[in-house]
């Protein structure tokens, strides 16, 4: 039926542009100038067509559902619903869903099959309604447009009026999208605090997001203490910035004052394709040789390494981090000024000198910018520590025992069933929360010293 | 102080080639040396992890991209088909009798062992070929199946033969069996094929990528058809018509911040809107795309801008001059020459979205699904979240498998990317 609607749509719009083309041409034979060219006239109409034709099947799609759902439960026979909570209301409109979808488990109840059948009915004739609908308003808009076609009419500044509004539009969709990521992170994450106080969350030292079958299960409870996740994070980007800053740094600073332009050529683009590696790569490398490597390493030593040790991921995140961290440090030197450099030069300081005396210092504005920007990029990066690290929160920093981070858990506990009824799924949006307004802040620190600092030479 | 360097002030008496000076000489040289030796060490070893990686998939990849096959003789007896019912004959009894047939004089639990040479997928192989030609019926069908995964790894050299038998995946009987058919000729190994066109299954030697290719095709179609239009309006926008005000620096400031927020959040916003509150397919291409369009915005409306802002002023006065509008300006005149660079950055962006794993994942794209999807809308497996899948799986025959796969990953990115460097290359103007 959807796919009806856009085909109604797509013949309405195309029906319009050659209807007001022809008769825009039609005026212009007569001998009478246009204001706007026939083009234009066509354009109009099909723009006017398209646009809201789009608007009114989308705002459809995404209300039909709620509002349906809502009659069918309104219809219920009084007494069914009595006593539940929110909860098992949204597991009986689950039910009758799939009763609708054709998969009856069991013998439910005579009033689930009737609304079953007044859903499946109530769906095809929303479906049915947007149709008919759709065409009606295509071919009302059509008219429309047809009658406003004459000498004078501006068609082009219509056109372009409409064209203005979508790209007002398009620069808006980034809105939009932090709007709803803040929102949904917002809203799931009060469900969850409504089951989990926040300071338990905060503060808490035990994660153990099970949920209990039975009520009288050992640890049935669940525990949602953020700090061992936290910690795991903070372990893993701590042991990725020690390894990355420094190789980042010194490659850095060889490239751009040893290097003769013929490495440069070379060495770049190699870093460039490290930094394109897609990270799930990065994950499957520390399960296939680093994890296995440190093991044997660390049994040579007699030592005990976990399988799925902090320093495995770490060290594969510091990898992706080198090339990220290496191409800012660049960015940093090359943009302080050449004065800065030619006069030390000119003062006798030896090449490495100026480095490290002169353009180094002026530069770290900038450097600590970026490396603040990787610290974000390695608290928020999902698949090394999905694949290489482990998900038994501990509270720990030894970096050869297992720990887990915020990423791998908001992972683990989404993958599979996502009820949004239970504190295990809900946990992982509080989570996201976290993770959110941690990057954010870090972001925004990271943008402003970089920026800051470029003011200061230019 | 001055009495021990009174010349130093001037240079003109001090003397370079006392010791203290050659000293100091000699040390600032060497911390000169030191750094230098610093960079190249750090580079190196930044070169080294590159090798070591792109090696260490390449050697274990390598050998995914060949299938050990054995070729068998099946009698297709009418009285085991039932020319009737092809597919619905007792394919297991048929084969059964091949493999006794091969192995003459072996017992029954011997037999089954042997019969374990075959993947579980050679009897679907001749029910199908005997179903599309069921003339085959009562003659001897000469067929080439894949062996199953341990097999495979035997006849690949990965399984130590040295090992005690318990410790084995195949026993000193199978390793036998084994051993007969290939002095019978009967084993080879061809290329895998079937890597490329079949989708995934339980076993590894069935196990192919199609549905991933299929799946991130159709994830790029819509992450392409949305994020384009979408980024070059908003892009044009922004740069030429935005009036110079709070909303436009809000805006701009948004799509930077945007641009670094994990991609694990995006993941829980599709999971939120749009399968919570849309109710779109879980684990759809429709829906992958649309998430990964968002993620890839702000980067191709960073490079539109910056396309755009190439194209010197003169073009825009002198269309303006002549009479243009401002929007035909941009359209007639700015924007095709921008293009090449617009479409550098899409390429590159699309590059970033194919490799982009965690939010799939939180939508529902790896799920197991042993059939290319045919719509965008039926759930369906990507080529990093089938890495993911097969990454996870503990059958030896998957490890090789992941590298294959993430090197024909690579190979996809590498692609792309140089389409991007010849676009930039070949259509790029200095002005």
């Amino acid at each position: 039926m959807t796919t009806l609607a856009f085909l109604i749509l797509f013949a309405a719009v195309v029906i319009g542009y050659f209807l007001n083309r022809h008769a825009a041409a039609q005026i212009r034979a007569h001998g009478t100038r246009l204001h706007s060219l026939v083009g234009f006239h066509g354009l109009y109409s099909a723009l006017l067509i398209a646009v809201s034709g789009i608007v009114v099947i989308l705002l459809w799609l995404m209300l039909q559902g709620s509002v349906i759902d809502r009659s069918v439960m309104a219809s219920l026979p009084p007494g069914v619903l009595d006593g539940l909570d929110k909860g098992q209301t949204a597991l009986i409109l689950t039910e009758i869903k799939s009763i609708a979808r054709g998969q009856v488990f069991g013998t439910p109840e005579e009033w689930k099959l009737a609304a079953a059948e007044l859903l499946k009915e109530r769906t095809a004739a929303a479906r049915l309604a947007m149709v008919v609908i759709v065409a009606l308003m295509s071919i009302a808009l059509m008219v429309f447009a047809r009658t406003r076609v004459s000498a004078e009419f501006r068609a082009r500044h219509g056109v372009e009026r409409i064209i203005y509004g979508l790209m007002i539009f398009c620069s808006t969709v980034a809105i939009f999208t932090t709007i709803g990521i803040v929102l949904s992170l917002v809203f799931e994450s009060i469900k969850f605090f409504r089951m989990v106080p926040i300071q338990e969350f905060l503060f808490g030292l035990r994660w153990e997001p099970q949920i209990a079958i039975r009520a009288d299960q050992v640890a049935g409870q669940g525990a949602f203490g953020v700090l061992p996740v936290l910690l795991g994070s903070v372990v893993i980007m701590m042991i990725a910035l020690v390894v990355a800053v420094p190789i980042g740094l010194f490659a850095a600073i060889y490239l751009n004052e040893f290097a003769s332009p013929r490495t440069r050529n070379i060495v770049k683009p190699v870093l460039e394709i490290l930094a394109g590696v897609p990270t799930i790569v990065y994950g499957f490398f520390a399960i296939l040789i680093i994890a296995p490597f440190l093991r044997s390493t660390g049994a040579s030593l007699g030592l005990d390494v976990a399988p799925n040790t902090a320093l495995a991921a770490g060290v594969c995140m510091a990898i992706m981090l080198i090339p990220f961290i290496s191409s800012f440090t660049d960015d940093a030197l090359s943009a302080v000024p050449r004065a800065l450099s030619d006069g030390s030069l000119a003062l006798g300081a030896t090449r490495g000198e100026t480095m490290m005396k002169v353009l180094f210092p002026a530069a770290i504005p900038g450097i600590v910018g970026g490396i603040l920007l990787a610290v974000s990029r390695a608290i928020g990066e999902t698949m090394i520590v999905v694949m290489a690290a482990g998900i038994i929160a501990k509270l720990t920093i030894n970096p050869l025992d297992t720990v887990t981070t915020v990423t791998v858990q908001i992972v683990t506990l989404l993958i599979g069933d996502t009820e949004f009824d239970n504190p295990k799924t809900l946990a992982a949006f509080a989570l996201g929360m976290l993770l959110f307004v941690v990057t954010l802040f870090i972001n925004i620190l990271a943008l402003r010293i970089v920026r800051k600092y470029r003011e200061l030479y230019d | 102080m001055t009495d021990t360097s009174p010349s130093s002030q001037t240079g003109a008496g001090f003397d370079w080639t006392s010791d203290a000076y050659r000293e100091r000489l000699r040390k600032r040289r060497r911390s000169e040396l030191l750094l230098r030796m610093a960079g190249l060490v750090s580079i190196s070893l930044a070169i080294g992890f590159l090798m070591l990686m792109l090696g260490s998939l390449a050697t274990t990849g390598y050998k995914a991209f060949t299938q050990t096959h054995v070729t068998i003789d099946v009698r297709l007896d009418p009285a085991l088909v039932d020319a009737e019912d092809v597919a619905g004959s007792n394919w297991r009894r048929v084969m059964q009798a091949a493999v006794a047939e091969m192995f003459p004089g072996l017992e029954d639990r011997a037999l089954r062992d042997v019969r374990a040479i075959l993947s579980d997928g050679a009897t679907f192989m001749v029910r199908d070929r005997v179903v599309a030609d069921p003339t085959l019926i009562g003659s001897v069908l000469t067929i080439r199946v894949p062996v199953s995964d341990p097999f495979d790894q035997l006849n690949k050299g990965t399984v130590d033969r040295n090992t005690p038998e318990a410790n084995r995946r195949v026993s000193d009987a199978q390793i036998a069996a084994f051993d007969q058919l290939v002095a019978a000729g009967r084993i080879s190994t061809p290329f895998n094929w079937a890597l490329f066109t079949s989708a995934d299954s339980r076993f590894p030697e069935l196990a192919g990528l199609k549905g991933a290719f299929v799946g991130t095709g159709y994830l790029l179609l819509v992450c392409f058809a949305i994020a384009l239009p979408v980024g070059i309006g908003a892009a044009i926008y922004l740069e030429e018509f935005a009036p110079k005000n709070r909303i436009s620096d809000l805006i701009e400031v948004n799509i930077n911040n945007l641009a670094a927020v994990p991609s694990v959040v995006f993941g829980l916003l599709a999971l939120a809107v749009f399968l919570n509150w849309f109710g779109l397919m879980r684990g759809s291409p429709l829906v992958g795309g649309l998430t990964l369009a968002l993620m890839s915005l702000p980067t191709i409306i960073i490079a539109t801008r910056a396309s755009l802002k190439a194209v010197p002023p003169s073009i825009r006065e002198a269309a303006l001059g002549i009479g243009a509008s401002r929007q035909q300006v941009v359209f007639h005149h700015v924007l095709p020459l921008a293009m090449p660079g617009i479409m550098t950055g899409t390429i590159i962006a699309m590059a970033q979205a194919i490799g982009e794993t965690a939010p799939l994942l939180l939508i529902g794209m790896n799920a197991f699904i042993t059939a290319a999807p045919s719509t965008p809308f039926e759930s369906a497996t990507t080529l990093p979240t089938q890495i993911f899948i097969w990454a996870d799986s503990p059958e030896r025959g998957f490890v090789s498998r992941t590298s294959a796969a993430i090197l024909v990953l690579l190979t996809i990115l590498v692609m792309m990317n140089a389409l991007a460097i010849w676009l930039r290359r070949r259509f790029e103007r200095r002005w």
